[in-house]
């Protein structure tokens, strides 16, 4: 798992995370990340068998709140920062090919 | 006026000497004389300042009890979203993006009587350790216009230091308000894990980020984050204890204070200057009593690199969502909705982010997960534990805040992981989730200034704000100031 | 050779909160005002936290409960990404390793002749926040989509089946019992034209060849299928579908990676769908904005106090107990809790379940839907209609007096006048309603029509059966509320 990333690494990631590179970018986060990634595997040395993962700062439990309404906001500032809208929806364009869940 | 601490401030509208609205007028004369060179504010409002300032005066002469920040110009920086004022996070993504709302450090700021004055500059979503990898221009340190003022709250600590405004809001994710103030000569902290609500501030790695106070002397920072602290049931990793009145005992020296100095880090590469700096400092620390021994962190040598796993892969997360649908940038050449995407995307990140934004999806990925986030959950609790251990033995663990002085600017930005390692002494404090603090302690061979580090035990800012003043009554670091 | 179609399912059902999971937005169906129901929360804004909302975590702990699952004691929450203009964080909320709950079962009747039942496993339940709605250009031009934020944030549990399911009528009746059972629950109104509860299915076929062998073939996931009939026809029709497609390719389970259908209901046929295919990587990872949660048996112990009777117990119960048929019981408790506790009510109280069967499942019912009420609000009580029906037991009234009494009380209610049980018999008096069973009164009434109509008498004594209707009729109209039964059999014993 240390060996450098490939180019196609690369442009699979960028696509997973909807980044479009130049071709220069491409090459530069291929070395970049590659060095990164070489640095990052002195973790392996570590033992952490029994060790459990720490997702949080503070490992506090049971947060809720009640099912009590808030205010929500009108339309107009809901669709305030949208690029694109008609006044009630954000507009995208036509959606082709299935999203995920 | 300029140079006056944010105590001095108060006492003197207190007392009747001065107004908000003539503090207020200097701080922004300041900022149109200097703002140029330093590029420390992206954006402020003369007149909206004033109207702040002035309801402030007004409520002073008609006798209201005011809040404990009153008059107070603060600089926030600008990756806390305050309604309908832009919120860049210094990246082209957010360039119009004004938010509906405010964070709850903001209402706190307005309650305690504060007058916001403008949104400092940062690195683009926080993720930098220069300020030059925002959108709009590096910020310049005010001791040397060449060099960095650090980052990310670059904009925030120069701010402070050039005298531009007496206290700055900053967010530090490992290190972010620590590293600047130490680089630009003044106090930052960075409280615990939960003590200040993220409500409102951009998130780039979640569990790391808190929200801490830039000041010129201890005293000011204690002020600005009593005012910023406190429980607010919109953020669930938010601490629900009282908030100790930090800026009441700030001046109480500790009785038997034990100090560890952690080994590992002085096994580093470091400045001579700051070598020499943090030896002179725990004389002192020795000469008013405390107890000075050396602790160990067997694996603060993993914490960059458990630093660097985490942090991306939240970040790739949390920055998801600038895709050019609901707000922020949206290219204007696309094919389709896919393209659009990934248009808008390429279009409104920076390369830092964009670097970071690929490590973290990388280490996210099918087949990756394990290896590289989990294993990094994992060595994150080795680390904690060992804070703990030392814990057990001392009080407030001690380290240089960098092993560098401000650098100049340029040289580090083509080499990421260099200036990730820089980072190396403040990113224990946030995968730990304890607070940390940074003071004044000295000057490099360069002229630039150097921070002392002091770590504490979680929900224990009180002992490091006590600690700190110790110190600052010793020396006169902190009233060294920039000349512009 | 034959097949089997090996199906599981996977259903999201919306929990009836007041308010979204992670925000106090309101949870409710609102498409005709878009964008009204957000916050900065729902709509992914910069900055913006989410908190767990107390009673949809209750809600779905009790479905669970209801489920037979395990409660699991520590659960946590996960992002789980991928991009879509109805997901605003560009990340779903959900849960991966740790789901609140798994390995339980629900048992549906496969069988109503014989009542036989078949006990469906269920993996998992989770808890996660819907998306949004996306509105497709369907016109075939090329205008943009538009995006409706309300319904994102709204708490969903998903209920993911074993693939216990052997046919698409086995998948049909689960989905039917499942909704039967929360609906019983009131943890969601299952409301499927609103996507209340909606349907994804697993589906492939094991094929049994001549010489003694099964072979699986390629899973295919039938998306959004939100009726029970088209959970049918859908599963139906992939099933034939993969048996011409294995006779045509060869193909098996593993050869080809699990594929995404769609279901076109108006012209009946599924198919694929194009998917990106790096969408497959979600990168879940624990959410840092949101704590873990915890669960002690004692508080398990305590919402299982609120599960109650499960629909089959309480159809079975009402069965028996009432004499109704397997029909009457479950059209009663296919209306929900509250209506099954009026019905019981009612039926305690006249002391003839037909009856109280008949009258709410038809009166009732009738007057609910005509009024677009719940039965909460229904005006004449389950008290007051249960006195009201006792009285035809106790032949006090005729069924005919007492929808007139009904209508009455409905009337007064429409009218603002307080409709208490004790109208019921202050309007049987007013009209006069009441079955005179006092025969003196009636005899002196029925002798002197006999009297007066002696021509009639004598056409009845001569054989004409006929002529007593109008001799009735007589008696009737003077004493108002007789059973005409009753004065039959004075006339006819007075005339013998």
């Amino acid at each position: 798992m240390t060996s450098p990333l490939s180019v196609e690494e690369i442009q699979r990631v960028a696509e997973l995370g909807r980044l479009k590179l130049s071709s220069e970018e491409v090459s530069e986060y291929t070395g970049q990340l590659g060095a990164i990634l070489e640095y990052v595997a002195k973790l392996q040395d570590i033992d952490t068998e029994d060790v459990e993962p720490m997702a949080h700062a503070v490992e506090v439990q049971n947060v809720f709140r009640e099912d009590e309404p808030r205010e929500s906001l009108p339309c107009d500032a809901a669709l305030v920062n949208a690029p694109k809208t008609d006044g009630e929806f954000f507009l995208v364009p036509q959606i082709l090919g299935g999203g995920g869940a | 006026m300029l140079s006056a601490t944010a105590q001095e401030l108060r006492d003197q509208q207190e007392c009747g000497e001065l107004s908000s609205v003539e503090i207020t007028s200097v701080c922004l004369d300041a900022i149109d004389e200097h703002n140029e060179k330093l590029n420390a504010f992206l954006t402020f409002d003369r007149d909206d300042a004033l109207q702040q300032a002035r309801r402030i005066d007004e409520r002073r002469a008609a006798g209201e009890t005011l809040g404990p920040l009153a008059g107070l110009p603060v600089a926030i920086k600008d990756n806390i979203c305050i309604e309908g004022v832009t919120t860049t996070c210094a990246s082209r993504s957010l360039e119009n993006f004004r938010p509906p709302y405010s964070a709850h450090v903001i209402d706190r700021l307005r309650n305690a009587g504060a007058v916001l004055l403008g949104k400092t500059n940062l690195d683009e979503f926080a993720m930098g350790s220069s300020t030059e990898n925002s959108a709009y221009g590096p910020t310049r340190n005010p001791h040397n216009l060449d060099c960095t003022p650090g980052g990310s709250s670059g904009g925030s600590a120069a701010a402070v230091a050039a005298s531009l405004v007496p206290l700055a809001v900053g967010s530090d994710t490992g290190g972010s308000i620590r590293q600047p103030a130490a680089f630009c000569g003044i106090v930052g902290m960075k409280p615990t894990y939960g003590r200040v609500s993220r409500y409102g501030l951009v998130a780039f790695a979640s569990s790391l980020d808190q929200i801490g106070p830039f000041a010129r002397d201890v005293t000011g920072a204690a002020m600005l984050l009593e005012g910023l602290a406190g429980y607010d049931d919109r953020d669930s990793t938010c601490i629900n204890q009282p908030v100790a009145k930090y800026s009441q005992t700030v001046d109480q020296p500790l009785e038997g204070l034990r100090i560890g100095v952690v080994k590992e880090y002085l096994e580093h590469d470091l400045d001579d200057g700051i070598r020499s700096s943090m030896a002179t400092s725990m004389d002192i620390y020795r000469s008013l009593g405390a107890e000075v021994k050396a602790v160990s962190l067997p694996h603060a040598n993993y914490s960059v690199a458990t630093y660097y796993l985490i942090g991306p892969s939240e970040a790739s997360s949390n920055l998801a969502r600038y895709d050019g649908v609901h707000y922020g940038h949206r290219s204007s050449e696309f094919d389709d909705m896919i393209d659009m995407y990934c248009a808008s995307r390429g279009e409104g990140f920076g390369a830092e982010v964009k670097r970071r934004v690929m490590l973290g999806t990388y280490a996210l990925s099918a087949g990756y997960y394990d290896a590289y986030y989990l294993k990094a959950l994992k060595v994150r609790r080795l680390i904690r534990n060992d804070y703990d251990a030392a814990f057990q033995e001392v009080d407030v663990i001690a380290s240089p805040t960098t092993p560098h002085t401000a650098f100049q600017l340029g040289v580090m930005s083509d080499v990421p992981l260099s200036m990730y390692l820089s980072d190396l002494f403040t990113i224990g404090c946030n995968l730990a989730g304890i607070p940390g603090i940074s003071i004044p302690c000295g000057v490099g061979n360069d002229g630039m200034p150097i921070g002392l580090q002091l770590m504490g035990r979680a929900l224990e800012e009180e002992t490091l704000f006590r600690a700190a003043r110790m110190f600052e009554r010793e020396t006169d670091w902190h009233q060294r100031r920039a000349a512009l | 050779m034959n097949y089997t179609t090996v199906v599981g399912l996977e259903v999201h059902v919306q929990l009836q909160t007041a308010t979204k999971l992670f925000c106090g937005c309101l949870n409710k169906f609102n498409p005709d005002n878009p964008n009204v129901q957000t916050c900065p929360v729902c709509l992914g804004l910069p900055g913006a936290l989410p908190v767990m909302n107390r009673r949809a975590y209750e809600l779905a702990v009790k479905t669970a409960i209801a489920l037979n699952c395990n409660i699991a004691e520590f659960t946590k929450w996960d992002r789980k990404q991928y991009y879509y203009p109805d997901l605003p964080k560009a990340y779903q909320i959900s849960q991966y390793d740790l789901p609140f709950s798994s390995d339980g079962w629900l048992e549906i009747e496969i069988d109503d002749e014989t009542g036989e039942t078949k006990r469906i496993g269920i993996i998992r339940a989770h808890l996660e926040e819907d998306a949004g709605k996306n509105i497709h250009d369907e016109t075939g031009g090329n205008r943009d989509s538009r995006v409706d934020l309300n319904r994102c944030g709204t708490p969903l549990v998903e209920i993911v089946s074993q693939p216990d399911l052997s046919s698409a009528e086995e998948a049909r009746i689960y989905l039917e019992d499942l909704r039967r059972l929360l609906k019983s629950l009131e943890v969601s109104d299952c409301n499927m034209q609103e996507g209340s509860l909606r349907c994804d299915a697993n589906v492939n076929i094991h094929v049994h060849t001549d010489d003694g062998k099964t072979i699986a073939t390629p899973l295919v996931e039938i998306k959004n299928l939100n009726s029970f009939r088209n959970v049918e026809m859908a599963i139906e029709y992939e099933a034939v579908r993969q048996f011409q497609e294995w006779q045509e390719t060869g193909k098996t389970f593993g050869e080809v990676l699990k594929r995404t259908f769609g279901w076109n209901a108006d012209r009946g046929f599924t198919f694929e769908q194009r998917m990106k295919e790096e969408a497959s990587d979600y990168r879940y990872f624990p959410d840092p904005d949101l704590m873990p949660v915890t669960i002690t048996s004692e508080q398990v112990g305590a919402i299982q106090q609120t599960v109650g009777e499960s629909p089959v117990d309480m159809r079975k119960r009402f069965q028996e107990a009432y004499e109704l048929s397997r029909y009457d019981a479950s059209v009663i408790i296919d209306q929900g809790k509250s209506f099954s506790r009026y019905f019981e009510s009612v039926g305690k109280k006249c002391g003839n379940g037909k009856s109280a069967a008949n009258w709410t499942t038809q009166d009732v019912l009738r007057e609910l839907n005509e009024r677009k009420i719940e039965i909460e609000l229904f005006p004449v009580t389950d008290e007051t209609l249960g006195i009201l029906l006792h009285k035809i037991e106790l032949d006090e009234i005729t069924v005919k007096s007492a929808r007139e009494v009904f209508e009455i009380l409905l009337a007064e209610a429409d009218a603002g006048k307080s409709v208490t049980p004790a109208r019921v018999d202050a309007i049987i008096d007013e009209k006069n309603l009441r079955i005179v069973s006092d025969t003196g009164e009636l005899e002196k009434i029925i002798n002197e029509v006999l009297r007066k109509n002696e021509q009639i008498v004598a056409d009845f004594r001569g054989g004409k059966q006929g002529a007593i209707g109008p001799l009735i009729g007589q008696v009737m109209r003077q004493v108002g509320a007789a059973d005409a039964k009753v004065v039959r059999e004075i006339i006819v014993r007075k005339i013998d």
